[in-house]
């Protein structure tokens, strides 16, 4: 009681604006009531749960509160979620969960100045990003200004039964990791219990193939339309939301575009150490650009990590192949455009690197997109992945 | 047991109230009436109270007894409007408030009843009848509220909870809670629980071991496609319905229980039923599901029809396709 006070005054104090913005959701909505029930005034509690339930007649955990507010009147509760007959423990659970995860994010709001530490740079086609806190059940959009994230809202969401970092086909798992979109499927094409709408993500992507993981059909999709939200995890890997909130995201999305960056927590950085962070980043990639500019064949492999592997090449055949088609050429020129770099949630300084690449050079020319994964190794920025995007 | 009503409705109060200014002949004959009405001979104490309406059909403690002994005959929609009338002409009066909340209780009508409750203790802050019914009635709407969250079959549960509402309302034992009396709602027990909401989530228990193994689903889709057509031609009624998944999503979103009720009629009325399917394409779906499309030829003695249909199968924990939902496109 004391400390979810406290934590509402802190809410309170320090977001005004994003709770605003928020008041017409029904889990404000929510908040609201849990707020009243901690101000000791039940009869407002219940009115305020019953309004909820008339504008939401699906919101399950909103049934859950008002049978805990009416059977307080009758009897002391013994919990949360004080259901009388015997029932199935997980299903109460559940809606537990899914209080928990809810309540926790609306009373630890971001600050607004602190920015995802996983997006060091958008390129300016991407007009937002998806980032995912799972162990919070959370899912963030942030919008592109200028290539630095912005904070544009946040939604509670289901994820995969067993939990995260999926491996195998049929393990029920979310997959870790750094995806983007990669289609729209409208409602029309689809059975309602995808709900409101689907869009798949790459997954496996590359480097979830390098590691031999499999599965299919990773979708971000709605809910079927007797329930207004599901329970924490219990997806078999999709990411859930509700269909209101599907909407809203929805309309944000560029198939092919826009990531989706699945982590354990959401880690937040100051912009200062993330302007330091993507700098730092920026300048190997320079370099690498530069070096190979240079035809200097040594330099340009300095910038490969000794257990780089591209499709069938590892370093040495890579390195083999290089030196061969640099000695052709007598002048290379390349420019890269559209950069986007995406840290890799679950490793340590490992980053995803996009970016269109327009290669000029005495005996041949060529565009394409790249995707790059570099790492840090002995303190330095090396690549070991290079292929198309 | 209508009988089992008579000590919750306030019959006694009221009289007490209304006699003293009734006629002394009118007296004579309601007391007689409450007496035939506690021995159970309802047919009885009706006519007694019907004389009396006749000669004063406005007297309130006649109105009153009829409206018990309808209420405890199980007429109750005649004891709804009685004792809603006379919220009207006396709604200075907690009783007939009392009366008319537990008769809509008696017939599943929680909400209505909770609003007639709370008008009595509005006029009588101090009744504590109308408490103690409140107090069970606020009891069946968390029931009611708890099946709405976990998406139980309340039509069942509904069934009971009357049963149990008429039993505890009237129990002829003395009950074991106090009556409350102040306060309908116990406020200060609410927070604790809900407070322990905003503290750090406790641990999870570790994942359980990846049973599934990783293969083609092609195969093992359709044989279970195939094992479903074959439990419902040979009207096979457990293993058709072992062919859906626990978390199966009715056509209509009906109860499970009502659903597998009415496929159970489906696939014993007839005396053979053939189902044949082909043209079976398996698509990836989400979340590793697959949809099964595929042209379904059905006869029967009494039907016959064909159809193209779609099977979405999950995969169960114990590595078995299952159906979670089921479409004729056409």
């Amino acid at each position: 009681m004391r400390r979810g006070a406290a934590l509402l005054r802190i809410a309170a104090a320090a977001l005004l604006l994003p709770l605003a913005a928020l008041a017409a959701s029904p889990e404000a909505a929510l908040s609201q009531v849990v707020d009243a029930i901690e101000a000791n005034r039940p009869d407002l509690a219940l009115q305020r749960v019953e309004k909820l339930i008339a504008d939401h007649p699906n919101f399950r955990l909103a049934h859950l509160i008002r049978g805990d507010l009416l059977l307080a009147r009758s009897r002391p509760l013994q919990t949360f979620g004080n259901v009388v007959k015997t029932v199935p423990r997980e299903s109460v659970e559940d809606l537990r969960s899914e209080a928990l995860a809810r309540l926790y994010a609306l009373r630890e709001r971001p600050r607004t100045e602190r920015l995802p530490r996983a997006i060091l740079q958008l390129h300016p086609g991407q007009t937002h990003a998806l980032v995912i806190d799972s162990r919070h059940s959370r899912l963030y959009v942030f919008e592109n200004v200028r290539g630095r994230p912005h904070y544009l809202a946040d939604y509670y969401v289901s994820l995969g039964k067993r939990g995260v970092d999926k491996a195998r086909e049929g393990d029920q798992k979310t997959p870790i990791g750094v995806y983007h979109v990669t289609a729209n499927l409208p409602r029309q094409k689809l059975t309602d219990f995808y709900g409101a709408g689907a869009y798949p993500i790459n997954y496996p992507n590359e480097y979830d193939r390098q590691r031999g993981r499999n599965g299919f059909g990773i979708w971000v999709h709605g809910t079927p339309p007797d329930t207004y939200s599901r329970p924490p995890r219990a997806s078999d890997g999709c990411i859930v939301l509700a269909n209101p909130d599907l909407l809203s995201v929805g309309r944000l999305l560029q198939v092919g575009r826009t990531p989706v960056i699945i982590a354990d927590e959401i880690e937040w950085a100051d912009t200062a150490s993330l302007e330091a962070e993507r700098s730092a980043l920026a300048n190997a990639l320079e370099r690498w650009r530069t070096d190979w500019e240079s035809r200097d064949t040594g330099r340009y492999l300095a910038h490969y990590a000794a257990d780089f592997r591209s499709g069938t090449q590892d370093r040495n055949a890579w390195s083999a192949h290089k030196r061969s088609v640099n000695a052709a050429k007598t002048w290379i020129r390349i420019s890269l455009a559209q950069v986007s770099m995406l840290r890799y949630p679950r490793e340590a300084d490992f980053v995803a690197v996009t970016f269109d690449q327009d290669y000029r050079s005495s005996n041949l020319s060529n565009t394409m997109r790249k995707l790059q994964y570099w790492k840090k190794e002995n303190g330095r920025w090396r690549i070991f992945y290079e292929g198309a995007a | 047991m209508p009988v089992l009503f008579a000590p919750r409705l306030s019959v006694t109060a009221l009289a007490a109230a209304v006699i003293l200014a009734a006629a002394p002949v009118h007296a004579d004959e309601l007391a007689e009436a409450s007496k035939l009405l506690r021995a159970g001979q309802h047919q009885q104490a009706l006519e007694r109270v019907n004389k009396v309406l006749a000669g004063k059909p406005a007297d309130a403690q006649a109105r009153f007894l009829k409206g018990v002994i309808f209420a405890e005959q199980g007429s109750a929609p005649a004891a709804i409007e009685i004792f809603r009338k006379l919220t009207e002409d006396y709604p200075e009066l907690p009783e007939p408030y009392n009366n008319l909340a537990v008769v809509y209780a008696s017939q599943g009508q929680y909400d209505k009843a909770r609003a007639a409750l709370e008008q009595s203790i509005r006029t009588h802050p101090s009744y504590a009848t109308a408490y103690e019914n409140l107090g069970d009635v606020y009891a069946k709407l968390a029931s009611q509220a708890y099946d709405k969250a976990l998406k139980l079959d309340s039509s069942n549960t509904g069934a009971q909870n009357k049963l149990a509402l008429v039993r505890e309302l009237v129990g002829t034992a003395p009950r074991e809670t106090p009556v409350a009396v102040g306060t309908p709602a116990p406020a200060a027990s609410i927070p604790a629980p809900i407070a322990a909401l905003v503290a750090p989530a406790p641990a999870k228990p570790a994942p359980r071991n990846d049973a599934a193994k990783a293969e083609a689903p092609g195969k093992a889709v359709l044989e279970a496609v195939a094992a479903w057509a074959d439990a419902w031609s040979r009207q096979d009624v457990e293993a058709y319905l072992a062919a859906y998944a626990k978390d199966f999503r009715t056509p209509k979103g009906e109860p499970r229980s009502e659903w597998e009720k009415l496929r159970r009629e489906r696939l014993t009325a007839p005396k053979s039923i053939a189902v044949k399917i082909d043209q079976e394409r398996v698509t990836p779906s989400a979340d590793g599901h697959v949809r099964v499309t595929f042209r379904q030829d059905y006869r029967s003695d009494r039907y016959s029809g064909s159809a193209t249909k779609t099977l979405l199968m999950s995969k169960s924990p114990d590595g078995r396709w299952r159906i979670l939902q089921e479409q004729v496109s056409n």
